[in-house]
């Protein structure tokens, strides 16, 4: 039965919600169903997990690029038909893991892996694992940056932290390629944000015909956008100076564009973490307000993620995470060490600015 | 013989990661509309700019979510992508996959889509990359029908609710966070798919404080593991660590020579609330002031695990920044059993929802209105009383809003009197 074009509410079904994930887990998943011991990462990305009855799962996860394409997505799944009896899963992280019941069969599901270079295996315990990160230039409508390809050049240049587990701990970097986030990168050890820099144009012209003006001033959370006419049509202005370039106005109104090759611009926030061990979940701070949007291998921005990154990976203690450490010696030290410049604009000037401010004379002389 | 030259791309096939170029190449050879993604995104690439156009409202009827409307703005040169939506597949909780269902769902992609996926978006979706408008009835009959799967959420809804793997591989899980999220996703269908909220709202499960699933960033209500008796000690395993016969946190720090484990750095000093001791034989600890970090846990996954009493935290109004800054989300109830039918988790959902909806601006997130209106306005809504845990500290300013009622006397005075009193 095939949908029939003239009569589309016949035999519709709606509202199923998904399916079932218990129709989807390999029989050793199974049947240990809650009854886990404990786990141990053999070596990077390699994980067994030891069941109460005694049996054991062996996890390979590899990396993906989270844009994947039906034929890459079948590649897998021959591996998984091959090795895993069919099954197979993605983490939160978008890597893909291949699970065996044996150890024995472990050897070969490996090489099968190794065999393809689209599959680097990897992302365990303290190193840096998958870039979450948003659409860009593939397929979204806002963005300041391509998400894709900054994600692509960053981790060709952190690979050996994706392959190994060297760092205090560990790293977690998102991108999101404007203010909207979609991905949680206000709370990443380190987050790349794609930021505008120029108020939105106002298209004068088609404002009333395409958008509802009143909708486009409410959305401005800084009062920056008033109602004005323009050539006798009813229109808006926009103050530059109280615009923060969140692009909610644009949301709201095509008519209101932000982009602008010549402006738009990385931000570098550094020192989130989601996770309650140790210290609270945190979010990630702006310790480089502006970098280069420069394609195809954003040279500038690679370099400054690295640098973050080893500055750390040799200064902190084991166990603590980017924030922590940062915390720990004083952000003072954290840009001295890390050899970033400090200026105005990392000092918060928003809603919840006056938390971050300093008030007290305990402080580090640079 | 690719359709457009794309020096900017093929940059891009070079190095260690895997590359989304060199897998959409090989796509284009079967799906031709990919040469025309390929052409637009190199020309991004050049101009540094997006070249999708503003929104485009499209849809399956009855729903207002699953379908984000795409369309190129260079459609002349583009044909291939001048439209160009997204399918939002509602993803099996933990996304443990058969290839049975994974081929079929490929299969209708290759008929009717672009061939190019997000295996997954941020929110957790299977996310089906690249359509045109005349193929979404059909890809959702198809996915109803023959797949017996669905859409998930998009725009002002309650967005495809997403949790860690939760017990199926992880031996920290306090709750089935499968079982939770599949369960209230069937449950909530409508407000999944039709809009009705001021903007989005987003659950997520988490089985333990670790929140692989970043529950305490994102989600407007999140759910997360916890117990509330006794860590389990298998002292003789806790040796072993101190031994140095087992690595510690599971070998997860195992490329690089830290030296010799050291309980009490390691462990006992970094504990956050200090309740732990070890006197060389023994591990002890004062659980009534555990804060259940997990570190210790994490540390020494062999010889100590979470206690038997285990159930979840709710915690209400995270976001990311647009529109009023960020937020963490807020304690609201420390531990709640979360167990089918999950009947008093509903009820305080449905209060939020209630209250939210009636006072909620457009577009403001539930954290925001929490915030605007303070906490005492919502406790009040959810009829939630509160507690010290709500607090990281108390009020450091005393202009409490005390309510009449709770005034001796009430507000009604006798001025006449006053003056008597006091004259002017």
């Amino acid at each position: 039965m095939a949908y029939d074009p003239k009569n589309p509410m016949k035999d519709r079904i709606t509202d199923i919600g998904p399916r079932n994930y218990e129709e989807f887990m390999p029989p050793v998943i199974k049947k240990n169903f809650g009854k886990w011991l404990y786990h141990e990462i053999l070596e990077p990305g390699i994980l067994m997990h030891k069941a109460e009855s005694g049996d054991e799962v062996y996890t390979v996860r590899v990396a993906a690029a989270r844009l994947m394409s039906i034929e890459l997505i079948r590649d897998a799944m021959k591996i998984a038909d091959k090795h895993c009896e069919g099954c197979l899963r993605w983490t939160t992280r978008n890597n893909i893991e291949f699970m065996v019941d044996n150890k024995s069969k472990l050897e070969p599901l490996k090489a099968d892996l190794k065999a393809n270079p689209m599959f680097p295996i990897g992302g365990t315990g303290a190193g840096v694992t998958n870039i979450v990160h948003t659409q860009g230039w593939i397929h979204c409508h806002t963005p300041a940056i391509d998400a894709s390809g900054i994600v692509k050049s960053v981790m060709d240049d952190l690979f050996k932290h994706f392959q190994s587990m060297d760092l205090p701990a560990q790293v977690r970097i998102a991108l999101a390629c404007c203010l909207n986030m979609c991905g949680a990168v206000h709370c990443s050890d380190i987050a790349i944000l794609g930021f505008h820099r120029k108020p939105p144009f106002v298209q004068h012209e088609v404002i009333s015909q395409i958008c509802e003006i009143p909708l486009a001033i409410a959305a401005c959370p800084t009062g920056a956008i008033k109602p004005a006419t323009v050539d006798g049509k009813k229109s808006v202005s926009v103050n530059g100076e109280r615009c923060m370039f969140c692009g909610n106005c644009y949301t709201m109104c095509p008519a209101m564009p932000l982009m602008d090759a010549e402006a738009d611009c990385v931000v570098i926030m550094v020192g989130g973490k989601i996770s309650n061990r140790i210290s609270a979940p945190k979010f990630s701070k702006v310790v480089i307000p502006a970098l280069p949007s420069n394609p195809p291998r954003w040279p500038e921005v690679v370099a400054a993620v690295r640098n973050i990154l080893e500055t750390y990976a040799k200064n902190a203690n084991k166990y603590e995470r980017i924030g922590e450490w940062a915390e720990r010696i004083g952000w003072e030290r954290f840009f001295e060490k890390c050899n970033l410049p400090f200026d105005v604009k990392t000092i918060d000037d928003y809603t919840l600015a006056y938390d971050t401010l300093r008030t007290t004379t305990q402080f580090k002389f640079s | 013989m690719a359709k457009f030259k794309t020096p900017f791309l093929d940059e891009l096939e070079k190095g260690p990661w895997p590359s989304f170029v060199t897998d959409i190449k090989r796509q284009a050879k079967t799906k031709p509309e990919l040469e025309d993604l390929l052409g637009q995104v190199e020309l991004s690439y050049k101009d540094k700019e997006t070249h999708w156009k503003h929104g485009g409202i499209v849809g399956v009827f009855g729903y207002g979510g699953g379908v984000i409307g795409r369309y190129s703005d260079m459609p002349k040169e583009f044909p291939g992508v001048a439209h160009f939506h997204t399918v939002r597949v509602n993803q099996p909780s933990g996304l443990y996959y058969s290839t049975k269902y994974l081929g079929q769902l490929m299969e209708i992609w290759e008929r009717r889509g672009s061939g190019l996926t997000n295996m997954h978006g941020s929110t957790g979706d299977m996310v089906l990359l690249g359509t045109t408008t005349d193929q979404l009835e059909e890809i959702f009959w198809e996915l109803t029908h023959d797949l017996n799967t669905d859409l998930g959420g998009s725009g002002s809804n309650l967005r495809t609710p997403s949790c860690c793997l939760g017990m199926s591989r992880c031996e920290w899980a306090c709750f089935d966070t499968q079982a939770a999220c599949h369960h209230m996703t069937n449950h909530y269908q409508d407000e999944l798919h039709r809009p009705a909220f001021p903007y989005k709202f987003k659950f997520k499960f988490s089985g333990c404080p670790n929140d692989c699933v970043a529950a305490i960033a994102r989600s407007d209500m999140a759910f997360i593991g916890t117990w509330r008796d006794d860590i389990r000690i298998d002292q003789v395993a806790v040796g072993a660590y101190v031994n140095g016969e087992l690595k510690p946190n599971a070998g997860a720090h195992s490329g690089r020579d830290w030296g010799k484990f050291d309980i009490v750095k390691e462990v006992i000093n970094l504990c956050p609330s200090k309740c732990m001791s070890w006197d060389g034989k023994a591990l002890k600890i004062n659980n009534k002031e555990c804060v259940r970090c997990m570190h210790c846990i994490n540390v020494m996954p062999r010889a100590l695990r979470p206690g038997l009493d285990k159930g979840c935290s709710i915690l209400c109004g995270a976001k990311a920044p647009i529109l009023e800054g960020q937020r963490l989300a807020t304690l609201i109830v420390p531990f709640i059993k979360m167990e089918p039918p999950y009947e008093e988790v509903k009820g305080l959902i449905e209060k939020v929802w209630d209250w939210w909806m009636e006072h909620g601006k457009n577009r403001e997130r539930l954290g925001e209105l929490i915030g605007r209106v303070g906490m005492r306005e919502f406790l009040k809504a959810i009829e939630v009383k509160a507690i010290p845990q709500m607090v990281k500290e108390p009020r450091s300013n005393p202009y409490i809003f005390w309510e009449e009622s709770a005034v001796p006397g009430g507000w009604t005075r006798d001025l006449a009197a006053f003056r008597k009193k006091h004259p002017l």
